[in-house]
């Protein structure tokens, strides 16, 4: 039983004549309940495969499976074991309140109202939304923003959930509280996580796994223990990892 | 996919709500410059009592019919036209991530609900037409079945101008141009305009079925082009046809789309 699954995943892009291979070749698996550091320096191929994930781009090559469909032709089936979080811009509507937010993606996603009420009442508790409920999402601070989308991505209980550098841009009290929240999810609902940062300390703290890419080829997959060890010397995980980056060059 | 589009324009309705001041200014703008149109056919008849051989009232039945179907277009799926803007500032992809229909999130962003005066200003050309022409009850079953097929036209060329801007992400006006410039050229009956022109709005773009052919059999008169009478039952037809070649291209747009690198 696996949750996702990329056999030679490729995508390219086409930019003026040129063709940029933003993924090749990938093949992995994660299998349910795992949780994920998904590891690459700018431009990696990181957010093409996310993006794969969720059924947004269409895969040049192979095949990727998630929760057993294929993304790009089964996506609105998908939507509903997935959540997505993107980091840099929010899924929510702009202009509405959160909570107007939220009652409509229980209603897109026809989650009952019974069971949609208990499960906004514990992400307001764990996320400690109560402050902000009625304010538009523009006017929200991006720690704020980022928690909204957090509940967002999980309102309709998916079975897995990728993240998209979610602590992009926040400040020390509010990461911890969105790792807190992370680890919480992953080990109480059994959710499978993949997650993307460059905060190497959400990886630490978080991932039992690493799998790190590099010019859209996977340039290491283990434990944190295996990563660690693949560098012997050096001591820091910033160390190894940046070896790592280098290496490929 | 009713219930999807209901549910989102509801929530953009009772957002504009919130800003009265706002929605009452818009529909007093939306109906003087549909005000504006008719004021030039108005203007016209002032001068002359036919126009390109049609009466006053039948080229305002022929405004109306046409009109009521765009601006009902306009009203419920014109914000399809932001599809360039969407790809640009990456809200397609969230569009993307949600389990109902792409199209319908697309059309029913920031849904307008005041746009409903100019369908009630076209609405009331055509029922003042109607009045005034005292044509054959026998035939005035294609009336709604002209409006029908014409928002069927109208939102598949909508369609069409969307899935183009898959492509060409930097050059929405290409597109806007094309819808508003049909509506605009159906306002009037098309005996004012060139053969040529005629020709290629009845065979390669349908234009002609939304309010000309059929309107000819709804007013009792025959095409001064000469196109035999079978025609005027084609509208249905020519909308299927367009629907489902509008349809074939969104879904490859869709496939097409590359969002954005960041
Ligand atoms: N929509 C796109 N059009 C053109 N090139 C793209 C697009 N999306 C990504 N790329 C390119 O693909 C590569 C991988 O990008 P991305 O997956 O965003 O990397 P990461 O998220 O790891 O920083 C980069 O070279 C980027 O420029
Ligand atoms: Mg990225």
């Amino acid at each position: 039983m696996t949750m996702i699954e990329l056999n030679q995943a490729g995508r390219t892009f086409k930019v003026k004549r040129r063709t940029v291979h933003a993924v090749r070749d990938l093949t992995f698996t994660v299998a349910p309940g795992e949780f994920v550091g998904y590891l690459g320096p700018n431009g990696a191929g990181k957010s093409t495969t996310i993006k794969m994930l969720c059924g947004i781009l269409t895969p040049s090559s192979g095949t990727v499976r998630v929760a057993g469909l294929d993304p790009s032709r089964r996506r609105t089936t998908l939507a509903r074991h997935i959540g997505v979080v993107f980091g840099q811009r929010t899924t929510l509507w702009w202009d509405l309140p959160l909570k107007d937010s939220f009652e409509l993606i229980r209603l897109l996603y026809k989650v009952d109202r019974k069971v949609f009420a208990e499960r906004l009442a514990e992400l307001t508790a764990t996320l400690d939304l109560g402050p902000f409920m009625s304010t538009p999402v523009r006017q929200l601070s991006l720690g704020q923003r980022m928690r909204g989308d957090l509940a967002a991505a999980l309102l309709h209980a998916p079975e897995v959930l990728v993240l998209d550098e979610p602590t992009i841009g926040l400040d020390v009290v509010s990461k911890a509280g969105i790792r807190e929240f992370l680890a919480r999810i992953n080990a109480e609902r059994g959710t499978t996580v993949l997650l993307t940062t460059h905060d190497l300390g959400d990886i630490e703290r978080l991932c039992r796994r690493v799998m790190l890419i590099d010019h859209g080829r996977l340039a290491f997959d283990g434990t944190l223990d295996d990563l660690m060890a693949s560098a012997p010397g050096l001591s820091s995980i910033e160390e190894v990892v940046t070896h790592l980056y280098t290496a490929g060059r | 996919m009713v219930r999807t589009y209901l549910l989102l324009a509801w929530t953009w309705t009772r957002a504009a709500a919130a800003y009265p001041a706002s929605f009452a200014l818009l529909l007093a703008l939306g109906c003087a410059t549909a005000a504006l149109d008719l004021a030039a056919i108005l203007i016209i008849f002032a001068n002359t009592t036919s126009l390109g051989g049609f009466t006053r009232e039948e080229v305002l039945f022929l405004y109306g019919t046409a009109g009521i179907a765009f601006t009902l277009t306009d009203l419920l799926f014109s914000n399809l036209d932001r599809v360039s803007a969407h790809i640009r500032d990456g809200t397609l992809d969230t569009f993307l991530i949600r389990p109902v229909n792409a199209w319908i999130q697309i059309a029913t962003d920031r849904f307008v609900p005041a746009r409903i005066g100019r369908v009630l200003q076209a609405a009331a050309a055509l029922g003042y037409a109607l009045a005034a022409l005292d044509l054959d009850p026998r035939r005035l079953w294609m009336v709604p079945v002209m409006i029908l097929s014409g928002v069927v036209i109208f939102t598949s060329l909508w369609t069409l101008a969307a899935a183009l801007q898959f492509a060409l992400v930097d050059a929405p006006e290409v597109s806007s141009a094309f819808t508003y410039g049909s509506a605009q050229l159906a306002q009037y009956p098309f005996s004012v305009y060139g053969r040529e022109l005629v020709r290629g709005v009845t065979y390669v773009l349908p234009l002609a079925f939304i309010n000309w052919q059929p309107g000819l059999y709804a007013l009792g008169r025959d095409d001064p082009f000469g196109t035999p009478g079978f025609m005027r039952f084609l509208g249905p037809v020519a909308a299927l046809v367009l629907a489902l070649l509008a349809a074939l291209a969104w879904r490859q747009g869709l496939r097409r789309y590359r969002s954005t690198g960041s």
